[in-house]
């Protein structure tokens, strides 16, 4: 198991390579453009100018490799120098700059991680919570009341999407009751019980409504999985073995059912990461998803290059953990 | 039905293997006496049939402006109220389900086949999981928007001259939403396959010399087919909301094509305002869903050989 | 939670202080909404208006404009003009003196250099400078004493209120950029984000697209503004909820750009905790009407002058489209107070703007229909108009924009009416607004038959704009694709007379020559005017002190605001 981890890390990078390079060849390709936004009012040759003070009138693969050399030696290298405070080399570090903002691409990402992290990554952990217990006894008692109504909340969650359920919370809970704020303050510090209860306050909005939506999609899976597993002839063999049915549910038929829910949620993690553009949006948490839709409109390549690789490489990494996983929850499955 | 869990004495996974005339009538008296199935299928087929023969019962053009007839509540004239435009929601309704259907199932059944290929392949071939399961990961890693804008560039002219316009747009949007929404699928089918072929029964199957053809449509695909009727319900769901979404790209139909997922988004600031607007769209998708759901239930639990044959 | 603390510790504070204007950060904290976020704090790199009006509570220029469009010192003791000898008697120069009491916020005093250095960082060729036009044809600038600046001109400048006027252009510290010049500019992130100014405020914390936090410039030059402590500059989210957070809830004092159908904003107003409010500029929403072939079949050469349109060069046949549209169900149904129906591509300020084209603003389906019959269109059993073979049938372009789609569903119903075929098209914002030659959906492309899109120009003298519909500025594959005469107008006779603008002197005059230009395009076949747009913004009622301005930064006057108690 081990080596088939080293084996696939080391696999990884030039799967990762080629994939950054898909991403820039994508972006270039992308006709958006970065004056886009700017008022008409700015002439044509003006725009030029800015394109070229971007870099833009270099071949594609020097602006490739120059984002590489930033992204891969001197964001490492001045990480490096940030900790140590000794300095490697006299001249200033290029590193990856955001063309709409002109500052780091890396210092926006870790400015935007902590509400990312707080909102999105709680409804995750929140929805994973709701989902597991639904879906066992959703699958346990099947066609009851409880299954009924879970099926039900779940496919509407499902099916009504983000930007409504948001909107609905807001005029319900900001607009008439007046209970919870409806923008999200970033700049909020946690100091005592009054800004904890106000950081509390003013998340219970955009992580339930992301938590209904991630709940009702791995409840479903989880639901699903276990009535294959319930209807095995090993489930037979530990119930005829006089195992109590709590035993044969939650350790055989539980274990046996996870591999897709593990799947599911070795695919969202990553996805936690890359933010919720449409609730961050409408509770105004500007993460990492906002971040990288202002920049997709923006035509921001090096910020959406840099978010973009970063994704892959958690995708990447998170697949593979789902892999290993896979081998602890079935020992019969094997890679080598 | 509810006694569903208690497992059926005497089922041997080899009982698939009973003559094709037999599988396919069990599966139907199976299917039949499964009343969520039914129920769903009853309420997809009247929502299909709304579609097709709504313009007979209520012949209102969905794009004609009224604007007398602005924010109207529901009245005898317009059922479900009018839009800040004046046009008929209901008519909107009717029209935009086709196209949302449409796209829907379409686009659902591509991506399924597509995740359903690559899973079971990858899952079943070693040799072709690293490489199947690293296309996976690009797709995954690829960003979807400025890959919309770039497909657009590359397509929307030569499909539009090949097919018309609208068929053209049609096309384009299944592909894009087909092709982007393929990969949890893949990932799930593959965990399952990997679990499943190295079990007991497989692994008979395989000593016996059964071909690996065989072996995968007759002992393998049934055995996944939870999770797949699984991600059969949430792609439908899922390719009705991308097509709502696309077209706010310009990507999409033309805005004077009313779709479900397009009247919810654009009813949304109404909300308040004419609340049907929202309720009714938003009561569409739910529905198409929740019907899609108990069939793919029901589905799943005749085609299951285990719960066959009581 | 946090901002019911800050307003009632406000007010708590307001009670305490007697004369509650009269004292700096005496009201507390002022909470400020702009849905598209604010990414970098000078104008100078990113024109967008969020980052200009961002930049205006610390930037400042020598004057700006007022509400009606008239200068207004700032920098400056007074508006240089010919009669105070301000401007030289050639035109070609300018002489600006700064206030002498001025100071940047760190306690230095504003100095000639500093003006000097502005105009450098914006010229340099390597620097990327988003607002160069705003110095074009200065040769150079000057500093007669410490504080004296003299800006001259290569030519004679009729209007020379350019260089360092309104929010585009201000004056930036010398010393904070003196490295940031050229190729650097864009690595200074520290001076791009929080520069220092002659402004009310200065930036305390910058999150760029997301919040910024700035507190009141200590040594702005009147002791007893801002009344406001703090202001706290939000960013994200749409224009809807933005209007919701102001007039609904009232989490927030003031919300920029509230373009939301009219129904909806008004139902927030209701509540009664704010207010809307608008004033208008130069914003015309138009539809370009392509005087050049679009189809597809003409391959490289579709839309280019080689090619004239089949049918839409003829001006009655633009004049019947035109009347076609009711632009008072537009305004009622898309811009509410916002907006306003108009026949003229100049639709301010009011000296300038033409009196002899109402004849749009009423909606004439019948004057329409005889006008296509009288040109020999001949309605066909289908319910489209044809002549010759060739039907009138028009592909409709604009970008994705709710409001943009309500008028294109309106119009095409209209033109329907008339015997008009419309396909409909809708483009993304940044690619259609993007300019990238290699997409075929440009606005300078133009690969349709008319385009829906809003224009305006700075400040209020229009030689500039009107300088966009001259032959040379048609895009074509030569230019590769730029210019700004999207509709490829070409008439000789406006080239003459735009030619003759340039050397005419006087406001009078000037507005007279505009007039002239405005009716020449708008009377040709190659626009359809729709709308006077405005801007519109919401603000709390407990906000006092806005004065809404659409000439330069709505935020120009935000020492001024206050809190009515």
């Amino acid at each position: 198991m081990l080596a088939y981890a080293v084996r696939r890390l080391l696999f990884a990078i030039p799967t990762l390579l080629v994939i950054s390079f898909i991403i820039f060849l994508i972006l270039d390709l992308a006709p958006s453009d970065p004056t886009a936004n700017l008022p008409l009012t700015i002439p044509q040759d003006v725009r030029q100018q800015i394109r070229l003070s971007l870099g833009l009138g270099e071949p594609m693969h020097v602006r490739y490799l120059k984002w590489l050399y930033q992204f891969a030696v001197n964001e490492p290298m001045h990480a490096l120098e940030q900790l140590t405070g000794h300095h490697f080399s006299a001249t200033p570090r290029v590193r990856v700059l955001s063309w709409q903002t002109r500052s780091p691409v890396v210092d926006l990402i870790l400015q935007r991680l902590p509400q990312t992290l707080w909102v999105v990554g709680l409804s995750y952990v929140v929805g994973i919570l709701i989902a597991i217990p639904i879906g066992i006894v959703s699958a346990v008692r099947q066609y009851s009341w409880f299954d009924q109504i879970g099926t039900f909340v779940s496919m509407v969650g499902y099916s009504v999407p983000t930007f409504f359920t948001g909107l609905l919370m807001i005029m319900l809970f900001s607009v008439h009751l007046g209970w919870l704020p409806s923008i999200y303050d970033t700049n909020l510090r946690v100091t005592d019980v009054a800004s904890f209860w106000a950081q509390v306050k003013q998340m219970i909005m955009p992580v339930m409504v992301l938590a209904l939506f991630n709940a009702a999609q791995i409840s479903r899976y989880m639901r699903a999985s276990m009535l294959e597993n319930l209807t095995q002839d090993y489930v037979r063999t530990a119930r005829a073995k006089g195992m109590r049915e709590w035993v044969v549910v939650m350790v055989h038929v539980l274990r046996n059912s996870l591999i897709p829910v593990v799947t599911v949620i070795a695919l969202g993690v990553p996805q936690i990461f890359g933010g919720a553009i449409i609730t961050e949006q409408i509770f105004r948490v500007n993460g990492l998803g906002q971040l990288l839709i202002t920049g997709i409109q923006g035509a921001d390549i090096p910020l959406v290059q840099t978010l973009t690789f970063l994704f892959a490489a958690l995708i990447v990494l998170f697949n593979l953990i789902a892999d290993l996983l896979y081998g602890m929850l079935d020992p019969r499955i094997r890679y080598d | 039905m509810t006694e569903r869990a208690e497992p059926a004495p005497g089922t041997v996974p080899g009982e698939i293997e009973t003559p094709e005339r037999g599988l396919w009538n069990d599966v139907w008296y199976q299917f039949r006496h499964h009343r969520g199935a039914m129920l769903g299928t009853i309420v997809f087929t009247l929502i299909v049939l709304a579609v097709i023969l709504g313009p007979v019962l209520h012949p209102v053009d969905p794009t004609h402006i009224d604007v007398k007839a602005r924010n109207a509540l529901p009245s005898l004239a317009h059922p479900m109220g009018t839009d800040n435009l004046g046009r008929d929601t209901f008519a909107g309704i009717i029209e935009g389900g086709r196209i949302s259907l449409a796209v829907g199932v379409t686009a659902m059944a591509l991506a399924l086949f597509l995740g359903t290929l690559v899973g079971v392949l990858a899952g079943y071939y070693r040799r072709l999981d690293g490489m199947l399961m690293r296309v996976t990961d690009l797709f995954l890693a690829l960003p979807i928007l400025p890959l919309l804008l770039v497909v657009i560039l590359l397509f929307r002219d030569a499909l539009r001259a090949a097919f018309g316009p609208e068929t053209g747009i049609f096309l384009l949007i299944v592909f894009i939403i087909g092709v982007t929404s393929w990969m949890q699928t893949a990932r799930i089918v593959r965990g399952d396959v990997l679990a499943l072929k190295e079990r007991e029964f497989v692994l008979a199957a395989r000593s016996v010399g059964t071909p690996d053809r065989r072996i995968i449509l007759r002992h393998i695909l049934p055995n996944v087919l939870s999770p797949i009727m699984v991600s059969a319900t949430l792609g439908i769901a899922n390719a009705i909301i991308t097509e709502s979404a696309l077209s706010f790209l310009g990507l999409g139909f033309p805005s004077d094509f009313p779709t479900w997922g397009r009247l919810l988004f654009d009813g949304a600031n109404f909300m308040a305002l004419s609340p049907s607007r929202v309720i009714w769209p938003g009561l569409a998708i739910s529905l198409t869903v929740l019907s899609v759901n108990f069939i793919g239930d029901g589905l799943r639990d005749a085609l299951d050989p285990r719960a066959r044959g009581r | 939670m946090r901002l019911r603390h800050i307003l009632t510790g406000a007010s708590a504070a307001a009670l305490m202080a007697s004369a509650a204007h009269a004292e700096r950060g005496a009201d507390g904290q002022v909470n400020v909404l702009y849905y598209q976020a604010i990414s970098i704090m000078t104008p100078y790199l990113s024109s967008g208006t969020k980052d200009i009006d961002g930049a205006a509570l610390v930037l400042e220029p020598f004057a700006r404009f007022d509400p009606d469009g008239h200068l207004v010192p700032y920098i400056a003791q007074e508006i240089p003009t010919l009669e105070n000898g301000g401007i030289s008697e050639d035109l070609k120069s300018i002489t600006w003196k700064i206030k002498p009491d001025i100071l940047w916020s760190d306690g230095t005093p504003v100095t000639a250099a500093d003006a000097i250095f502005s105009w450098k960082y914006c010229t340099d060729p390597e620097g990327g400078c988003a607002q160069a036009p705003y110095y074009d044809d200065v040769t150079d600038v000057e500093a007669i004493d410490d504080k004296t600046v003299k800006v001259t001109f290569s030519v004679p400048k009729p209007y020379p209120y350019t260089a360092f006027v309104g929010a585009q252009s201000p004056i930036i510290q010398a010393k904070q950029f003196a490295d940031c010049l050229g190729a650097n500019a864009p690595s200074c992130t520290e001076a791009n984000t929080m520069p220092i100014g002659t402004g009310p405020f200065r930036v305390t914390d910058f999150k760029a697209n997301d919040v910024v936090t700035l507190e009141a410039n200590p040594n702005y030059r009147d002791p007893a503004k801002p009344a406001f402590a703090t202001l706290v500059l939000k960013g994200g989210g749409d224009a809807a909820s933005a209007a919701r957070a102001v007039l609904e809830t009232g989490e927030f004092d003031y919300a920029w750009n509230a373009q939301v159908e009219p129904e909806i904003l008004a139902q927030m107003a209701a509540a009664g905790k704010g207010e809307i409010i608008s004033a208008f500029g130069t914003l015309l929403e138009r539809l370009h009407v392509n005087q050049t072939d679009p189809a597809p079949a003409l391959g490289e050469e579709r839309s280019t002058v080689k090619h004239p349109h089949p049918f839409l060069t003829d001006p009655d046949v633009t004049k019947a489209l035109s009347l076609a549209i009711d632009r008072e169900i537009l305004v009622e149904t898309g811009y509410g107070e916002a907006g306003r129906p108009t026949c003229n591509l100049v639709p301010a300020p009011e000296y300038q703007n033409s009196p002899n084209n109402d004849w749009c603003l009423k909606q004439d389906l019948d004057q329409a229909n005889k006008l296509l019959d009288d040109a020999g269109w001949a309605m066909g059993a289908d319910g489209v108009r044809a002549k010759d073979g060739q039907r009138l049938s028009i592909l409709y372009q604009t970008s994705v924009n709710s409001v943009r789609q309500a008028a294109q569903a309106l119009i095409k119903q209209w033109w329907n009416e008339i015997g008009v075929e419309v396909e409909l098209r809708q483009i993304d914002p940044a690619v259609f607004f993007g300019g990238d030659p290699g997409s075929p959906d440009t606005l300078q492309k133009f690969y349709a038959d008319v385009e829906m899109y809003a224009d305006n120009f700075e400040g209020t003298d229009a030689e500039r704009y009107l300088g966009q519909w001259v032959c040379g500025e048609i895009p074509s594959p030569e230019t590769a694709w730029q210019g700004g005469n999207t509709s490829r107008f070409c008439d000789p006779a406006y080239d003459a007379a735009r030619a003759e603008m340039s050397t005419t002197t006087g406001d009078e005059d000037r507005a007279k020559m505009t007039i002239r230009l405005n009716d020449m395009i708008v009377n040709s076949a190659a626009i359809i005017p729709l709308i006077h747009r405005g801007r519109v913004s919401t603000k709390s009622k407990t906000l006092g002190g806005v004065e809404m301005n659409a000439f330069d930064s709505e935020l120009w006057n935000v020492a001024d605001w206050y809190r009515i108690k």
